[in-house]
């Protein structure tokens, strides 16, 4: 089992008033899955995949790793597993503006202590893996939507962790690049040692899901190999 | 992490330069106003610098500095010389008068009257000619940057023909000496030459000038002298910070560059302090896309180190070369002249550049440390 949470809840404070906005969440995802987690905007889509990914505490419940009860760990603890264990897709990519794609790419390795040198040329296998090496020493902003959520895909693959979190990796994308990086997340980041858990709600890709889970007002309302047409 | 660091630095050229800027302009500001003060100060001491073999000089209770003195009566120098302990003990005159030169210019000048006999009191360095020349009748040698003030373009003024208490002098030597705290030219001549150039008072002897016997510590005989003569000892360190103590105490000097060092290191904070909270600003999202991949606060904490560490590096060394500039390019100026950089002025310097750094960097960082991971994904 990667992933597995257990009456999960989260509320935040707003204007003085308590909102919640996850209401008990069970859910446990395989190693080896592709995971669409789909949903309405403010549905808790992003609030659930922060909590499972070891970056924003949950108000009650537990929510283990690869058998570790995360927030158990201190800060730090918790810091380092998330660099070994998980990689990142971001919505806006979040690539350092200064840094050229390789050296972007090789972040996690560096920030793991791998040489720089070590870091750079496994960075650059990676990028080639997502026909993009020739982009390498471009800078993030000399290069097009498509191909920086290629390098962030990169970042995210480079470390080989165990759980890949993408969160609406297409969002910024028109529909034909959308459909590319999907493809090629399918591609390279499933695998039988790894999760992979994507929020969107681009219905245009759907069907490379193995999983789709949908969250309706904080609670999950279909769990399934594919989405009923009442969604 | 260090490098990565260094790198978004770096990449955003207009705050890196703009930081670079702060942090130079700050330490340009404090290590030259710090050096311009400090060698001001020391100026208040240079009749004292400028007789490097007296080790006591002895003086009327009342007397502040070399030239803040109330004379003493010529009988003095014979109850010095009596203290035991005493090597030799010779007068030395110092007093204002005003100069005519050739061209009819009227010039305020400084005249120190030296012992006839061992001419001890002028400066031991020379520019022109020898101090022996003022054995010579109606001699008079004048200090280097009264050279240049009182003849600008005539490089050579030995030979030249003052006029002083309606009295003659002939200029004979030039001094290389510590210019005095108002740059005003000084005459060097003997001291029985002097009585003639002064305008007459009573008592005309400004100090008696001591050196210790073989073997008797300075500190030790100026109290004996005090302790005997009734006479204000002091040693040359004494007496040195005596005048500069009395710079301290009687201008406004002290205050206006404690306030322009200060507006130095304020300006620094502002400038720093803001461009770097910019720089954080602008890279929030990046340093929260570290964190949320799992670079931890402590790894952030020497990131944000070693970005203000470069930016201070760089900026100290080009503040710190501005300064050296300053120094260097006015050298050959009187108003500058023997100016030079205490080390201990960059080290202050250094601390201030630091604690401007330290300060905005903590700001800074409070903000990365503040950020939450999970922002990026909202």
């Amino acid at each position: 089992m990667a992933i597995s949470t257990r009456n999960v809840t989260r509320e935040f404070r707003s204007g003085g008033q308590t909102v919640s906005v996850l209401h008990g969440i069970d859910l446990d995802i395989n190693s080896g899955d592709l995971t669409y987690l789909v949903g309405e905007s403010g549905s808790g889509k992003t609030t659930l995949i922060s909590i499972m990914c070891g970056i924003l505490w949950p108000t009650s419940g537990d929510v283990r790793l690869f058998g570790t009860d995360i927030y158990a760990l201190s800060d730090s603890q918790l810091a380092e597993f998330r660099l070994r264990n998980i990689g990142f897709i971001f919505q806006q990519y979040n690539l350092l503006s200064s840094l050229d794609a390789a050296s972007n790419a090789a972040v996690p390795l560096v920030a793991q202590g791998v040489s720089r040198p070590e870091a750079r040329e496994r960075a650059l296998s990676m990028l080639e893996k997502l026909n993009i090496a020739d982009q390498a020493t471009k800078l993030p902003n000399q290069l097009s939507g498509g191909q920086q959520q290629r390098v962030a895909i990169a970042r995210a693959l480079v470390h080989e962790p165990s759980l890949v979190v993408c969160d609406e990796p297409t969002a910024a994308l028109d529909a034909k690049s959308g459909r590319r990086v999907m493809d090629l997340l399918r591609e390279v980041a499933v695998a039988d040692n790894r999760a992979c858990i994507i929020v969107t709600h681009d219905n245009r890709v759907f069907d490379l899901a193995d999983r789709i889970v949908v969250l309706e007002d904080g609670r999950i309302t279909h769990d399934g190999s594919y989405l009923p047409e009442t969604h | 992490m260090i490098w990565i660091a260094l790198r978004m630095l770096t990449g955003d050229r207009q705050k890196f330069y703009g930081l670079v800027f702060g942090v130079a302009f700050s330490t340009l500001l404090i290590t030259q106003q710090l050096t311009i003060f400090l060698n001001l100060l020391e100026r208040g001491a240079s009749g004292v610098y400028n007789v490097p073999s007296a080790d006591i000089w002895v003086m009327d209770q009342a007397s502040r500095t070399a030239d803040v003195v109330y004379p003493l009566p010529s009988t003095a120098i014979e109850r010095v010389r009596s203290v035991p302990g005493i090597g030799w003990a010779v007068p030395h005159l110092r007093a204002n008068a005003s100069v005519r030169t050739a061209d009819g210019n009227l010039e305020a000048v400084a005249v120190v009257g030296v012992d006839d006999a061992t001419l001890i009191g002028v400066p031991p360095r020379m520019a022109q000619g020898t101090s022996a020349a003022l054995r010579q009748p109606d001699s008079v040698i004048i200090d280097d940057v009264g050279t240049i003030r009182m003849f600008q373009n005539d490089r050579s003024p030995i030979g030249k023909r003052l006029e002083l208490n309606d009295q003659r002098a002939v200029i004979r030597g030039v001094t290389d000496s510590f210019p005095n705290f108002t740059n005003q030219v000084t005459l060097y001549t003997r001291y029985t030459q002097a009585l003639s150039y002064v305008p007459g008072t009573r008592n005309r002897l400004s100090f008696v000038l001591v050196g210790a016997a073989d073997g008797v510590p300075p500190a030790a005989l100026a109290e004996r002298i005090t302790a005997q003569t009734g006479l204000r000892a002091r040693t040359r360190d004494q007496f040195a910070e005596d005048a500069i103590d009395y710079i301290i105490e009687n201008t406004g000097i002290p205050l206006n560059f404690g306030i322009t060092v200060g507006l130095g290191f304020v300006i620094g904070v502002a400038i720093v302090g803001l461009t770097f909270s910019l720089f954080i600003r602008d890279n929030i999202r990046q340093f929260g896309a570290l964190k949320a991949i799992g670079v931890s606060n402590s790894k952030l904490r020497w990131m944000v180190s070693a970005q203000a560490a470069l930016v201070g590096l760089i900026g100290y060394s080009f503040g710190l070369i501005g300064t050296v500039l300053f120094v260097w390019s006015f050298s050959t100026s009187p108003t500058f002249k023997s100016f030079y950089i205490p080390w201990q002025i960059p080290l202050i310097s250094l601390a201030a550049v630091a604690s401007i750094l330290g300060l905005t960097g903590r700001l800074a960082l409070r903000r990365v440390i503040k950020t939450e991971p999970a922002a990026v994904f909202r």
